[in-house]
């Protein structure tokens, strides 16, 4: 089964500030928007996996697409790997986001709550760079 | 490239990187994270327990495979870095490859890294060795050559201020350390040099 909201998967070098930033989305759209978090490296250390992220992806999978909500550096290029390496009718639904990372998924979250399309829901996300709150 | 020819080439790369693990790890400590060696180890680690399956089929088959473990395990920016290099390289090169074609495979290469990087030549990163090996590749300089044009790139980045990567973050402060990346791409130079050479 698939949601008709766009999934927001959140991608961190930490586990902890993955699931803590997932925990905050959940708490604020409840249950109608797919959510999926990965964090650290593939030995279990700080980090991002392309696997993991690959996984999560295919987690919060739906046909309206997948927001990807990044940290740091490393996060974004790993979840652009994770993006080309997925199948190619998917590939083209799956965006990142530049936005802070949680209060990014809880504004993308909350656009997708709406049922709003893959594109609104990241310009959403993206407004928040264009604030005073960060760079 | 025989099967025992392609074994040899990852196994000299791996060996050498998991080497080299605790002085890239040293240098990222002070520009970086601190987890380059580490990735960059369980990365090889990786490879070197696939050898034997990477090297059953011809050289561009192999490298694919390579770049595919090392995206996989390594964990850090490296790994789509290192993973895109490889198979941008296995993309554009034929089995048994001449200097021209090899050259050209690595134009291609660094083309695809700068991308996957969003990056230059010049901002303190693997770019500024794995360019200047292709200058000198592409030129034809002998092995020695290539080798100390990519030792000198490696040293050459000590000055360079970053403006990509987690080194970005510190800006002047990046001033005065080698880049880890350049580093390991020098490393990775030397073992393939050294493979060649080895074979028989």
């Amino acid at each position: 089964m698939t949601s008709s909201n766009v999934g927001i998967v959140i991608v961190s070098h930490s586990k902890d500030v993955a699931r803590g930033a997932a925990e905050m989305v959940r708490q604020m759209v409840g249950p109608e928007v797919p959510l999926a978090h990965c964090g650290g490296d593939p030995g279990g250390g700080l980090g991002t996996s392309v696997e993991s992220i690959m996984a999560a992806i295919a987690e919060a999978w739906s046909e309206k697409g997948v927001a990807v909500l990044v940290d740091l550096g490393g996060a974004e290029t790993n979840s652009e790997m994770a993006i080309e390496m997925l199948p190619a009718d998917r590939r083209d639904r799956v965006v990142i986001c530049n936005a802070p990372i949680v209060e990014g998924a809880v504004m993308a979250a909350t656009e997708s709550s709406a049922g709003s399309s893959l594109a609104a829901v990241r310009s959403t996300a993206e407004e928040l760079y264009a604030g005073s709150i960060v760079p | 490239m025989d099967a025992k020819d392609i074994r040899l080439l990852i196994d000299t790369l791996a060996d050498r990187i998991i080497a080299a693990s605790d002085e890239l790890t040293a240098l990222d400590q002070a520009i970086g994270d601190g987890d380059h060696g580490i990735n960059m180890k369980r990365g090889f680690e990786a490879a070197k327990a696939e050898a034997q399956a990477m090297a059953a089929g011809d050289l561009p088959a192999a490298l694919h495979k390579l770049g595919m473990t090392l995206v996989m395990k390594i964990g850090g920016a490296s790994g789509p870095l290192y993973g895109t290099l490889f198979m941008a390289l296995a993309k554009a090169m034929p089995p048994d490859p001449d200097r021209a074609q090899l050259a050209s495979a690595l134009a291609s290469a660094i083309a695809a890294v700068k991308a996957r990087g969003k990056s230059e030549v010049g901002q303190k990163t693997m770019l500024d060795v794995l360019d200047p090996v292709y200058r000198a590749l592409a030129a034809g300089v002998d092995a020695e050559g290539i080798r100390s044009a990519a030792r000198e790139a490696a040293k050459a980045t000590i000055p360079l201020k970053a403006t990509r990567g987690r080194a970005s973050f510190l800006g002047e402060r990046s001033i005065g350390h080698m880049d880890p990346g350049a580093r390991s791409s020098e490393i990775m130079v030397g073992a393939v040099l050294d493979a060649l050479e080895q074979r028989s």
